[in-house]
C-alpha cells in the first residue's frame, strides 16, 4: 500500500495539467480512495485467473473490402483546427 | 379525459394504431408537460424540436399509409447525452465536448429511428456518466420530480427524470455501476441493464468498455420489454456485441413465479442498507413466496468487495477511454500558447470536471508501472470471485433479489464532497456489472419521507425471460402506482 503518491508523476501521465494545490487535492483524495481500495489486497487470490471481460472474446474478421465511410467534412467540421483537409496541431517540439 | 403524457407505451401505442390520436399530439403532450416541469428538473441537456417533430409527422405518416416499423413508432423517447445522434450535439456532459455534433448515429440511435421512434433530445448526465446523482454534469444538475431538494440519482438521472415526470414515454441510459437501476429506483420507476454484449456500444460515449451497457427507462415492464426489444441484436460495429439470436425478453410476463426458486443476497440486506428499504425488500419477496416462488437466503461473500475492485476496473478503463479528448480531432482545445503536448494537458485540464479527473489520475495510477499487479490486476481476480459467487448462486436459483439501492434519493450537496460516499450508493448493483448479468430496478413503495423504493431482480447472462418474469410479477404484486405530484402538465402558482 503507497503510503504516498508522485501525484505530478500521475498528472503527467494522464496529460492534464493541473496546479500545485489542485495535485495537493487529488493526491489526498486517491490515498482515501486506495485505502478503500486495498479491501480487495486482502482476498486470497491465488491460482485465481482474472477476467477482464464478461465474454469470451475472440477476433471478428470480415473480408477486407472498401465499402462507405463518413465523408470527411463530417468530421473535419467538428475539429478545432484544420488545414488542407487535415487536423492542424500546435508546434511538435 | 386523461393527459396524454401520462400514457404508457403500450397504451400510446394502442391508441396511434386506433387512430385515437397521432404521435404528433403525443409529441405535443411531452413538451407541454416538459415546459411545465424542466423548470424544477432540468432533465434535458438540449430539446431536438425539430427533429423531434418531423419524427412525429413521419410515424402519423407511416400509420396512415399502413406501414407499422414495432412498438415505439410515433413514441416520443429521451436519449442520455453520451449517446451519439448525427448533427445533434453531444457532450456527455462535459465541458470537453461542448457543441460537438457527431458525424453519425450510434447503433442504437439508428436502430430506434429505424424503428419510428420520435427523439425528443438528450438527457443530462454526470460527466462522462461518472456519479450516482448528476451533479456531476458540467451543465448544472437535474432534480428529483418526488422531491426537487434531492437527486434523481445517476449517472442517467436526466433519462430517468424525464421518463418519472412524464416529459419522455420512456429514455435510454447506460450503465456501468448502476447507472441505469439506481436513478430508476430514486424515482420511481424501472430501469434495467442488460446481459453484456446485448446492445451495441458502437456510438456509446465510452466509460468502462468491459462494463458499460446500454438499457431502458419506463414506467411498466411491460414497456422496458419494448425499449429493449428495439434496440438489442448483434452489430458488426461493435466486436463485444453477442453474435446469437436475441433472447425472447417477453415471453413470460405472464408466467407467474410459481416454481421459481429465488436467492435473497445476505450480503446485500446487512448493515449500511437503510432498514426501511430492507423490510420493503423483505415483504415484496413475502409477496413472491405468497405467489408460489421458493425463497431461499443466498450468501455471496465476494459481493463485499465488489465495489472496491469497480472503483479499480472502471476508473482504470476510463483513463484509456478518456485518452482520446485530447484536442486535437474533437472537442476542447485550450488557447493556452505551448507545444501540442502542452496543448494537450491544458486542453484536458480545462475540459474534464473534478470527478472525470480523479478518476482519470485514478485509473493512470492503478494501470502504472509498479502497481498495476497490486490494484488492477488483483481486482480482475476479484471480478472472477465475484463470478465464481453468481455461477453459484445460479446453480441453486433461478433468480437473484436485493435492494437496489442502500438509501433512497439523498440531497443535492449531500454527498458530493464526499466520494466515497457516493461510490457506496453503488452497491448493490456494481456486482451485475462485474458478472455481465442482466439486472432490473422495480419500484415496490415509498418510504417514510414520500420517496420511491427500488428491488432489484439480477439473473444470469441472457436471463432477461425469467427476469423480466419475475419483475412483472412484482409490478403485479406491489401494484405501485404513485406518481410525483410533479408529474403534472397544470400550472401551478409558485
Amino acid at each position: 500500500m503507497p503510503v504516498e503518491i508522485d501525484i505530478a508523476k500521475v498528472a503527467h501521465l494522464a496529460r492534464i495539467t493541473l496546479a500545485d494545490e489542485e495535485l495537493e487535492m487529488y493526491g489526498s483524495q486517491l490515498l482515501d480512495i486506495l485505502e478503500h481500495a486495498e479491501r480487495v489486497q486482502a482476498l486470497p487470490t491465488e491460482g485465481v485467473e482474472p477476467t477482464s471481460h464478461p465474454l469470451p472474446m475472440v477476433n471478428g474478421f470480415r473480408p477486407d473490402e472498401i465499402g462507405e465511410c463518413l465523408e470527411p467534412e463530417s468530421f473535419l467540421s467538428q475539429a478545432p483546427e484544420v488545414e488542407d483537409g487535415r487536423f492542424r496541431v500546435p508546434r511538435i517540439l | 379525459m386523461a393527459d396524454l403524457a401520462d400514457l404508457t407505451i403500450a397504451q400510446a401505442g394502442r391508441g396511434l394504431r386506433d387512430g385515437d390520436f397521432r404521435s404528433t399530439d403525443l409529441l405535443d403532450a411531452a413538451s407541454t408537460r416538459a415546459t411545465v416541469t424542466e423548470a424544477h428538473l432540468h432533465s434535458y441537456l438540449i430539446m431536438d424540436h425539430d427533429g423531434a417533430r418531423a419524427a412525429a409527422v413521419a410515424a402519423d405518416e407511416a400509420f396512415a399509409g399502413g406501414e407499422d416499423l414495432g412498438p415505439l413508432q410515433g413514441i416520443p423517447i429521451g436519449l442520455k447525452d453520451n449517446m451519439c445522434t448525427l448533427g445533434v450535439e453531444t457532450t456527455a456532459g462535459s465541458k470537453i465536448l461542448t457543441g460537438w455534433k457527431p458525424p453519425y448515429d450510434g447503433t442504437a440511435v439508428a436502430r430506434l429511428r429505424r424503428g419510428g421512434a420520435v427523439i425528443t433530445g438528450k438527457m443530462n448526465l454526470d460527466e462522462f456518466a461518472m456519479g450516482s446523482s448528476t451533479e456531476n454534469s458540467a451543465f448544472g444538475e437535474t432534480r428529483n420530480p418526488w422531491d426537487t431538494d434531492r437527486v434523481p440519482g445517476g449517472s442517467s438521472g436526466g433519462s430517468s427524470a424525464a421518463t418519472a415526470a412524464g416529459s419522455v414515454f420512456g429514455a435510454f441510459g447506460s450503465d456501468t455501476g448502476g447507472s441505469i437501476r439506481q436513478p430508476a429506483a430514486f424515482c420511481g420507476i424501472v430501469g434495467m441493464k442488460p446481459t453484456y454484449g446485448i446492445v451495441s456500444r458502437y456510438g456509446l460515449i465510452a466509460f468502462a468498455s468491459s462494463l458499460d451497457q446500454i438499457g431502458p427507462f419506463s414506467r411498466t415492464v411491460e414497456d422496458s420489454v419494448a425499449l429493449l426489444e428495439s434496440v438489442a441484436g448483434w452489430d458488426r460495429f461493435d466486436a463485444t456485441s453477442i453474435d446469437a439470436p436475441v433472447p425472447n425478453f417477453g415471453g413470460s410476463l405472464q408466467a407467474g413465479v410459481a416454481g421459481l426458486k429465488i436467492g435473497i443476497v445476505k450480503e446485500l440486506m446487512g448493515d449500511g442498507i437503510d432498514p426501511q428499504i430492507q423490510a420493503s425488500t423483505r415483504a415484496t419477496a413475502d409477496k413472491l413466496a405468497d405467489a408460489g416462488a421458493e425463497i431461499v437466503e443466498v450468501s455471496m461473500p465476494s459481493t463485499e468487495y465488489a465495489l472496491s475492485a469497480y472503483y479499480l476496473i472502471a476508473p482504470a478503463e476510463c483513463s484509456a477511454n478518456l485518452a482520446r479528448l485530447d484536442g486535437v480531432r474533437y472537442g476542447h482545445r485550450s488557447s493556452i500558447e505551448g507545444t501540442t503536448e502542452e496543448m494537450m494537458g491544458h486542453s484536458r485540464a480545462e475540459g474534464f470536471g473534478p470527478e472525470v479527473t480523479r478518476r482519470i489520475l485514478l485509473g493512470t495510477y492503478a494501470l502504472s508501472a509498479g502497481y498495476y499487479d497490486a490494484f488492477y490486476g488483483q481486482a480482475q481476480k476479484v471480478r472472477t470471485l465475484v463470478r465464481r459467487d453468481f455461477a453459484t448462486a445460479y446453480d441453486q436459483v433461478d433468480v437473484l433479489i436485493s435492494p437496489t439501492t442502500p438509501t433512497t434519493a439523498f440531497k443535492v450537496g449531500e454527498k458530493s464532497a464526499d466520494p466515497i460516499a457516493m461510490y457506496y450508493s453503488d452497491v448493490c448493483t456494481i456486482p451485475s456489472n462485474l458478472a455481465g448479468d442482466p439486472a432490473i430496478s422495480v419500484p415496490v413503495g415509498l418510504d417514510d419521507k414520500g420517496l420511491p423504493i427500488g428491488f432489484q431482480i439480477m439473473a444470469p447472462a441472457l436471463g432477461e425471460e425469467v427476469m423480466y418474469r419475475v419483475a412483472a410479477e412484482v409490478e403485479r404484486l406491489v401494484g405501485f402506482d404513485e406518481r410525483p405530484s410533479l408529474a403534472t402538465s397544470e400550472v401551478t402558482p409558485a
